[in-house]
C-alpha cells in the first residue's frame, strides 16, 4: 500500500525494536472473542484505478459546471478568483492541525484573524469566530447564546428564515426547557410585524430574522433592535453575506448577533458541504461567543503574534461548563472566504453585490411578462426571488432539465402551502444571454 | 532568509485603487437599478476591506502558509488526532467538476453518482464498526457527538424513562464529550479511572443506576490504551438500561481488529480527518458520521441515503427522527475523500494501517523508555503517554523544544489523568527512519532538560515568532483589524495599558 512506509523488512526491524516477535503479543488486551472480524470491504484499487471510478461515478452526476442554473436556497453558484484555490490548496494550510501550537502555526493564526477582521467589517459587528459548521449550525448556536445570555426560555424565529435552519434549531432545543416560537409571513412573503409584536413578552431572549429572506426579499428591519433591546431581548440576524456589499449590514440594522452561510464567499457548491458558518456578534457578548478566536498579541521579544485566545469559553479547557462543544470548525473555508474577501477587496464587494442585483432584477421583469407565469415585481430583493406558475412546477422543471436547465427550487416542498411556486436564483456568474434561453426556454413550458 | 520578514496584514498593506479581482462591466438594467432600492437597504457603513493586486494577495497568503507547519512538510506525532497523510487523488478526486459542481438542490437523478458513494461509504463504515446505519450529516467529530446524545436522550424519551439523565464519562476523555452531552441537560459524572488508565469496573457499577442515561466511552482510550474489561463494561450498563456511546476518536488502532458493534456499542462517532485521512485543514473541515444500532435507526436524522433498486435517493421518511442537525447532507466532499481512501485501501489496506499505526507507536515507546517514563507501561494502541512529573520542565516546554527540532509538539497537558502528559500518535504514515530522527531528537532533548534547562524552558528558538503573551491576549482582547485602530486610538488618549 502506497500510503504505507512499513516494507515487510521495515516491519521485522520494528518488531525487533520492540521485542516482541509478532503484532498479537501487542494486542493480548483485546479479548479474543472480538479479534479480527470479517469485514466485507472489496479489495484495493490502483491510483488509476481509482480515477477511472470516480471518473465514471461522476458521470452519472449533472453538474451545475456543465449547466445553466439557477438554483439558490441556502447553497450559491458565484465566481471565484482562480487564486483562492491556489491558496487553499498550499500543503501547509490543508495539512494542518488547529493551531493550538502557536509559534508553529502563525500562517493560519494571521489567516484566521485577517477573516475575522474581514467579517467584522462585512457585517458590521465586532467580533467575529473563526467560525462554525454552516448557516443552520451557527444560527442555533446564536440561538442558544442568547438564550443563555438572558437567561430566558423563549427564541421567536420568522418563517421567512430557511427552513432547514429552523429545523437545526428544533433539533438543537428539543427536549431543553427552551421554546421556539414562529411568527408569519405577509403575503409578499416579508415577515408579519404584527405577528411578530404580538408574540413578544418578557420570556423572549431574542428574535431571529433573515434578509434577503428565505424567497430572495430584503426586509424592512427597522426600528426592531431598539424594539428588542427595550424588552432586554437580542436581535440575530441571518443573511447572504454577499449582499452586505452594497446593502445595509446587520450592525446598521441595529443586531446583536450575525450569522449565516459563508459559502458565497469563496467556496464552492460541493453538493451541500463542507460549507461555513459565520458568527459575529457585538463586544459586549464577546465572552459568550462560542468556537474559536483568535487574538494579536507579542511574543517573548515583543513581535507582533497571533494566538487562539479567551479559551476558557472552550471545551477542552471548561468541558461540561463550556459555551459550546464546538472543537473542529471550518477552518479551510475561512481561508478561502479570507481569501476570496481579500481579492474582491474594497470596490469588489460592492461591485459583486451589486452584479447580483441587476442579474436578478432582469430576470424577474421577463420572466413576470410570461404569460403562465406570476412574480411580485415591488419587493426588494438581493439575487432570487418567487415565480408561481399556472402550470406544475414538476413537470417544467422536468422538461427543462432535459435541455441542461436547472429553473429553481421547488419552494412546496419547504411550505406545502405554496403551490406550484419556485425559488429562480441569479447570481454575477449569469449573461444576459444565458437569462433570456432560459426565459424563452420557460415560455414553451 | 527562507521566510518573508514581511509580517503586515492585508489590511496594512492596502493602497487605494488597487484591486485584485476582475468582474463583468456590462449590467443588463437600462437606467441606474440601485438608485430605485430605498435608502435605508442600503449600505452606509464603510467598507474597511484591503485593497491590493492579485500578486501581492497571493505573495501574502503564500509566505503565511510557510509560518505554518503541515503533515506534508512535518512530522505531527499528535495524540488523539490521527496526523496521517492526505492522499492526493482524494484531492483530485473532490476537485473533480462532477462533484464540486454539484447543487445541493439538484434533482436526485441528476446526482445518482455522488449518492451512491454515500450510499457506499457508508455500507464501509457499517462494515468496520459493526453498526447497523449511518448518518452522514454531521460536520465534525464533537457535532456527531452532539447528535448521538440526541439519540440516547430520544430513545429514553419514547421509553418513558425521562428520569434518565445522567452520562458517565472517564476522567481521561476528551473535553467534548462532557461538553456535548451537557448541552443537552444532561448532567455529567465523572469516573476516575483505576491505577492501569482504564475503567475501574467497581467505580462503574457505583455510579450506575435507573437515572444513567449514557457511558461515553473511547477505545482504545486517550493512554492508547484497550479497556481489556470492555465486554463485562457493555454487559452491566445494558443490564441498568443505559446505553453505550463509542468516541471513535481513537477507531485508527482498530480498523480490521476489532469493532465497537461487536463490544456492545449502541452509538459510534467517527471522525473522518482521523481516521479515514480527509485533510485537518488547519482546524476543518471535518466529518462526523454516526453509526447506530438497529433499535436507534428510527430517531436518526434526516435525509438519509437510501437504495431502492438501481436508484438512490434521499429518504425524510424516518418516523421518531431527531430532525436535522445541519443544512443539507453533511460535508459531502469529505465523505467523498474518505469514500475515496477504502477504495484505495480496500480490507487489507485498512488493517494494515491499524497493524502499523499500533506497531509504530509501540517502537517509539519502547524507544523512548530510556528516557521518560510512560505512563502506563504496558503494551499499547496506536498511542500511549509519557509523563514529565518531577522532570523539572513542563510537558508543554518539550513540546515547543521539538519545533526546533522541525518536529510537530505531540498532544501536552492531555489526558488530564496523567500529569505533565505527552501524548504521542505516530500514525501508519511514518517510515522508521523518520521515528528514529523522532527519537534521537527526543533524546537530545532529555539531555537538555538536565543541562541546560533553560534551553527548553524558553523554546522554541527557531520559529518565525517566540513564545506568545498569552494573558496580554486574554486579558486585553485585540480581534480584529478595528480592534487594533481603536487600541491605537486608546493609546494616544492615555488610557492605562
Amino acid at each position: 500500500m502506497h500510503y504505507q512506509p512499513l516494507s515487510t523488512e521495515d516491519k521485522q526491524a520494528v518488531l525487533d525494536g520492540i521485542g516482541v516477535a509478532d503484532i498479537n503479543e501487542l494486542l493480548k488486551g483485546v479479548p479474543s472473542s472480538l479479534r479480527h472480524p470479517k469485514i466485507n470491504i472489496p479489495p484495493a484499487l490502483s491510483e488509476l484505478e481509482v480515477q477511472r471510478l470516480l471518473r465514471e461515478l461522476g458521470s452519472m452526476n449533472q453538474c451545475v459546471g456543465s449547466s445553466l442554473s439557477f438554483l439558490g436556497a441556502g447553497s450559491y453558484e458565484h465566481f471565484v478568483p482562480a487564486a483562492v484555490a491556489e491558496v487553499t490548496r498550499r500543503n501547509e494550510f490543508y495539512t494542518a492541525y488547529t493551531p493550538y501550537q502557536a509559534e508553529a502555526s502563525q500562517g493560519t493564526l494571521q489567516s484566521i484573524y485577517e477573516y475575522q477582521s474581514l467579517m467584522t467589517e462585512l457585517t458590521g459587528l465586532d467580533i467575529s469566530n473563526a467560525s462554525h459548521y454552516d448557516g443552520a449550525t451557527s444560527m442555533a448556536e446564536a440561538a442558544l447564546l442568547a438564550l443563555r445570555h438572558t437567561d430566558r426560555t423563549r427564541v421567536l424565529v420568522s418563517e421567512a428564515v430557511h427552513p432547514h435552519y429552523r429545523e437545526v434549531l428544533k433539533t438543537y432545543l428539543r427536549g431543553t426547557p427552551y421554546e421556539v416560537e414562529e411568527f408569519g409571513l405577509n403575503a409578499d412573503r416579508t415577515f408579519n410585524v404584527d405577528d411578530f409584536k404580538s408574540k413578544l413578552n418578557d420570556q423572549v431572549a431574542g428574535a431571529i430574522f433573515q434578509s434577503p429572506n428565505f424567497f430572495g426579499v430584503l426586509e424592512d428591519l427597522e426600528g426592531l433592535s431598539d424594539k428588542l433591546h427595550g424588552l432586554g431581548a437580542l436581535m440575530i440576524l441571518v443573511g447572504h453575506p454577499l449582499a452586505y456589499g452594497a446593502l445595509t449590514c446587520p450592525g446598521e440594522w441595529g443586531a446583536d448577533v450575525a450569522v449565516g452561510e459563508g459559502q458565497p464567499l469563496g467556496i464552492g457548491l460541493q453538493y451541500g458541504g463542507p460549507y461555513l458558518g459565520y458568527f459575529a456578534a457585538t463586544r459586549s457578548l464577546m465572552r459568550r461567543i462560542p468556537g474559536r478566536l483568535c487574538g494579536m498579541t507579542q511574543d517573548s521579544e515583543g513581535r507582533r503574534a497571533f494566538t487562539l485566545t479567551i479559551q476558557a469559553r472552550e471545551q477542552h479547557i471548561r468541558r461540561e461548563r463550556a459555551t459550546s462543544n464546538i472543537c473542529t470548525n471550518q477552518a479551510l473555508c475561512a481561508l478561502a472566504a479570507c481569501a476570496y474577501m481579500t481579492l474582491l477587496g474594497k470596490e469588489g464587494i460592492r461591485e459583486v453585490s451589486e452584479i447580483n442585483m441587476d442579474r436578478a432584477y432582469y430576470l424577474r421583469s421577463r420572466i413576470g411578462k410570461l404569460t403562465g407565469f406570476e412574480v411580485d415585481m415591488k419587493t426588494p430583493i438581493f439575487n432570487e426571488f418567487v415565480v408561481k406558475s399556472a402550470k406544475p412546477f414538476s413537470r417544467i422543471q422536468e422538461k427543462l432539465v432535459k435541455k441542461n436547465i436547472f429553473p429553481g427550487v421547488e419552494i412546496t416542498q419547504f411550505y406545502p402551502k405554496f403551490k406550484n411556486e419556485f425559488l429562480v436564483c441569479a447570481t454575477e456568474t449569469k449573461t444576459r444571454e444565458q437569462m433570456d434561453a432560459f426565459v424563452e426556454k420557460l415560455a414553451k413550458c | 532568509m527562507l521566510i518573508s520578514p514581511d509580517d503586515q496584514l492585508s489590511f496594512e498593506k492596502s493602497r487605494p485603487g488597487r484591486r485584485g479581482a476582475s468582474l463583468p462591466a456590462d449590467r443588463c438594467a437600462k437606467d441606474k437599478l440601485f438608485e430605485k432600492i430605498p435608502d435605508h437597504f442600503k449600505r452606509r457603513r464603510p467598507l474597511l476591506f484591503p485593497e491590493l493586486s492579485e500578486p501581492e494577495i497571493v505573495r501574502h497568503f503564500v509566505n503565511l502558509s510557510r509560518k505554518n507547519f503541515s503533515i506534508d512538510t512535518h512530522f505531527y506525532p499528535l495524540g488523539s488526532c490521527t496526523m496521517k497523510y492526505n492522499p492526493k487523488v482524494n484531492e483530485w478526486a473532490a476537485g473533480l467538476d462532477a462533484f464540486a459542481n454539484l447543487h445541493p438542490l439538484q434533482l436526485e437523478k441528476t446526482t445518482q453518482g455522488i449518492l451512491k458513494v454515500m450510499w457506499d461509504l457508508e455500507g464501509y463504515l457499517r462494515e468496520i464498526t459493526g453498526m447497523d446505519r449511518f448518518t452522514l450529516q454531521p460536520a465534525a467529530g464533537a457535532h456527531g457527538e452532539l447528535t448521538g446524545m440526541m439519540l440516547v436522550r430520544a430513545y429514553h424519551d419514547a421509553l418513558g424513562q425521562t428520569k434518565r439523565k445522567k452520562v458517565l464519562v472517564p476522567d481521561s476523555s476528551h473535553g467534548t464529550n462532557p461538553a456535548s452531552a451537557a448541552l443537552l441537560g444532561f448532567h455529567v459524572i465523572e469516573l476516575k479511572s483505576n491505577a492501569r488508565g482504564r475503567v475501574d469496573l467497581e467505580t462503574l457499577e457505583k455510579h450506575l443506576d435507573d437515572e444513567t442515561a449514557c457511558l461515553m466511552l473511547t477505545n482504545p482510550n486517550t493512554l492508547g490504551l484497550f479497556e481489556e474489561e470492555i465486554m463485562q463494561i457493555t454487559k452491566r450498563v445494558h443490564e441498568k438500561g443505559a446505553l453505550l456511546y463509542y468516541d471513535g476518536a481513537n477507531l485508527n488502532a482498530l480498523m480490521g481488529i476489532a469493532r465497537p458493534g461487536d463490544m456492545g456499542f449502541d452509538i459510534v462517532h467517527l471522525n473522518l480527518h482521523k481516521t479515514f485521512s480527509t485533510p485537518h485543514g488547519g482546524g476543518g473541515p471535518g466529518s462526523g458520521p454516526v453509526g447506530v444500532r438497529a433499535k436507534l435507526v428510527p430517531y436518526l436524522p434526516v435525509p438519509l441515503v437510501t437504495q431502492q433498486g438501481q436508484n438512490y435517493k434521499l429518504d425524510f421518511d424516518n418516523k421518531k427522527t431527531i430532525g436535522r442537525v445541519k443544512s443539507f447532507y453533511g460535508n459531502t466532499g469529505m465523505l467523498l475523500r474518505a469514500y475515496v481512501y477504502i477504495r484505495s485501501l480496500g480490507r487489507e489496506g485498512l488493517f494494515k494501517a491499524s497493524e502499523d499505526a499500533i506497531l509504530n507507536a509501540n517502537y517509539l515507546k519502547e524507544k523512548l523508555k530510556v528516557a521518560y517514563k510512560v505512563a502506563v507501561d504496558e503494551p499499547c494502541m496506536h498511542e500511549f503517554v509519557l509523563s514529565l512529573k518531577s522532570a523539572g520542565v513542563h510537558a508543554g516546554d518539550v513540546g515547543k523544544r521539538l519545533l526546533d527540532y522541525g518536529f510537530h509538539a505531540p498532544t501536552v497537558h492531555f489526558p488530564l489523568v496523567v500529569e505533565e502528559a505527552l501524548m504521542i500518535e505516530p500514525t501508519e504514515s511514518e517510515s522508521k527512519e523518520t521515528l528514529d530522527l523522532f527519537v534521537k531528537a527526543m533524546i537530545e532533548i532529555a539531555k537538555e532538560i538536565i543541562e541546560e534547562p533553560d534551553k527548553v524552558r524558553m523554546a522554541p528558538h527557531t520559529m518565525p515568532i517566540r513564545r506568545p503573551d498569552e494573558v496580554m491576549a486574554a486579558r486585553r482582547p485585540i480581534l480584529s483589524y478595528r480592534d487594533q485602530l481603536r487600541e491605537r486610538i486608546l493609546l494616544a488618549e492615555g488610557a492605562p495599558t
